[in-house]
């Protein structure tokens, strides 16, 4: 089975982010880049579905700029086949995103499509399932766990107090999150075959966004806080100042 | 026109409590553009009665789309009830809660409109005619503020945030007429699993007891399960720092910071948690903050408004029965 992956790439998750002096952009300076973690657990599930199934390609698709080759050749590294990189800008605007990626998807041989559940930088958790709309197929979002069952696949999708476990009809699009995918650390022979695995590049085909980001902003300082005290005895002093001067008990 | 049309999320037939924030913040929304607040429920049989509350919220309309077969979550039916709901009315923006279903359905609705999608705002406002939002990035390491220049503005609200004013509209039923055909569905739900009974996702909570490392174990997490039921476990969830998720010792459904939930309670305990970047952005933006921790460096001190510097498995039971005295004496 084909198997088509979206990823992104995205700062390190521990990075201290700092407001770059246009105001809207983060300082890049010393921020390592990563696969969004997320992305990672969808390219591990088409590795395990591809290898299962002992036949097909994945393939790594990404809208970025020229520096995103190198997250696709780290997906290459885990043992994707091949890669795409689409060359535009992607934006606070995730519909035109996804019609970007839709146009590209649209095309390839693929029954699933798979996505991280949100990427580790707008967190916006939308370019998935509008993927899916726009391309008329079904969509089962935040995927712990699927199996292939034919022309379905089984999904195990994480929700508030529980798991709803649903049967979708392939093609089909899912957006995977942490739960039975684990990632695989590349082998070195995975990173010397990726150098040889074909890494197609083109300019991506974006609508003009329609969401003006007017302003990046730190989070408000939390006012100082102050330790009330060590050990057990100065629980009783903590419930009073919650309940007298924080008023939340 | 300036309406705004709010999603009121029900589950097994009853209208969640962020519904009503949806509804609330979707009144103050409309009032500022010169519009009303319809809600929309989308649901099975007996649904019209659940939503008759929503007036109360701030809805002048309530708007019932109600079938047999969509008395649980139906991804494609309800996308497509909301979409035409929203194009028929010729409404201005359209809310949702950022929740498991509100994530799951807003980008559906958006890419119906054929219009862009801000997840997860924590303000919304109006600005000039045009729908202004604020939302975190980098799980709330900072705040991108948006203008959205389509409409109408598709929003999905982040739990907790946003206060429910009481306004007493008139909230008049509505039947929105449904065509459903569950057999073209590509997606079904054939079962749901519940996690431990009755317990209350860490999103939605407006109290977190949340462990770290510091719990040493994933058993002497019955400490934190007492302190989080002497806190009331209708309103208080359990929370995890994403190294005792890593190893296996508590879901992911738990897991608090950027590879996990970003929360805003109104009270976040953090127990035997150093305060690792990724994990102090997640519950920064939370109402007031505790920290129980045996090292008094520990970066998590510096985002807490009170800490406690001690051994957790000594100041945990202490604090459970002090809480326990407080409510016992209320």
């Amino acid at each position: 089975m084909n198997i088509t992956v979206c990823i992104k790439r995205t700062p390190d998750t521990e990075t201290r982010v700092r407001i770059a002096e246009d105001g809207v952009s983060i300082d890049s300076g010393g921020v390592k880049y990563i696969v969004s973690p997320y992305d990672e657990f969808a390219v591990e599930a088409a590795l395990r579905m591809r290898d299962a199934a002992g036949e097909g390609a994945v393939t790594v698709v990404t809208l970025g700029e020229a520096s995103a080759a190198e997250q696709l050749r780290s997906a290459l590294a885990m043992g994707a086949d091949k890669a795409l990189l689409l060359e535009g800008q992607a934006g606070m605007d995730g519909l035109a995103t996804a019609r970007a990626l839709a146009t590209e998807i649209q095309g390839h041989d693929a029954p699933l499509v798979l996505f991280g559940v949100k990427a580790a930088d707008d967190d916006a958790q939308q370019v998935g399932p509008m993927v899916a709309t726009l391309l008329e197929r079904p969509c089962v979002t935040a995927v712990g766990e699927f199996e292939l069952n034919g022309t379905t696949a089984r999904c195990h999708r994480e929700v508030e107090g529980g798991t709803e476990v649903v049967d979708v009809d392939l093609p089909a699009v899912l957006t995977i999150t942490k739960g039975a995918f684990e990632p695989r650390y590349a082998s070195l022979k995975g990173i010397m075959a990726a150098k040889r695995k074909p890494l197609e590049q083109k300019a991506a085909d974006v609508p003009a966004s329609r969401v003006t980001l007017e302003a990046l902003e730190l989070p408000p300082a939390r006012p100082d806080g102050r330790i009330v005290g060590e050990g057990p005895e100065a629980a009783a002093e903590l419930v009073r100042l919650l309940r007298e001067e924080a008023k939340v008990l | 026109m300036g309406d705004v049309l709010a999603f009121a999320e029900q589950r097994d037939g009853v209208v969640r409590g962020v519904t009503h924030e949806v509804v609330s913040a979707g009144a103050g929304l409309a009032q500022s553009l010169g519009g009303e607040c319809h809600a929309l429920a989308v649901g099975g049989d007996g649904l019209a009665e659940a939503v008759s509350g929503l007036g109360g919220a701030g809805a002048a309309r309530v708007k019932v789309a109600a079938h047999g077969s969509l008395a649980g979550y139906a991804a494609e039916a309800y996308a497509r009830i909301v979409a035409d709901t929203a194009r028929d009315g010729g409404y201005a923006a359209v809310l949702f809660p950022a929740t498991a279903v509100g994530k799951d359905l807003a980008p559906r609705v958006a890419a119906l409109l054929d219009v862009p999608l801000a997840s997860d705002a924590t303000e919304v406002s109006a600005d000039g005619g045009a729908v202004v939002v604020k939302r975190p990035v980098y799980a709330g390491k900072a705040f991108a503020r948006l203008r959205m220049e389509a409409s109408p503005a598709v929003v999905s609200l982040r739990p907790n945030v946003f206060p429910v004013e009481e306004r007493g509209a008139a909230g008049a039923v509505e039947t929105v007429a449904v065509d459903v055909d569950p057999s073209s569905w590509g997606a079904r739900v054939v079962e749901f699993r519940s996690a431990a009974a009755g317990s209350l996702d860490v999103s939605e909570a407006s109290v977190v007891v949340a462990g770290g490392r510091g719990m040493k174990d994933p058993e002497h997490w019955t400490l934190l399960e007492a302190l989080r039921d002497a806190l009331g476990a209708d309103v208080a969830a359990l929370g995890a720092s994403r190294a005792v998720v890593d190893a296996g010792w508590r879901p992911h459904g738990e897991q608090v910071g950027q590879t996990g939930k970003t929360v805003s309670p109104k009270l976040y305990v953090a127990v035997g948690i150093s305060g690792a970047i990724q994990h102090l952005a997640g519950m920064r933006t939370s109402g007031t903050i505790v920290a129980v921790n045996k090292d008094p460096d520990a970066p998590i001190f510096g985002v807490a408004d009170y800490g406690i510097v001690g051994d957790l498995f000594e100041v945990v039971p202490r604090l459970t029965d002090e809480v326990r005295a407080l409510k016992s004496g209320a």
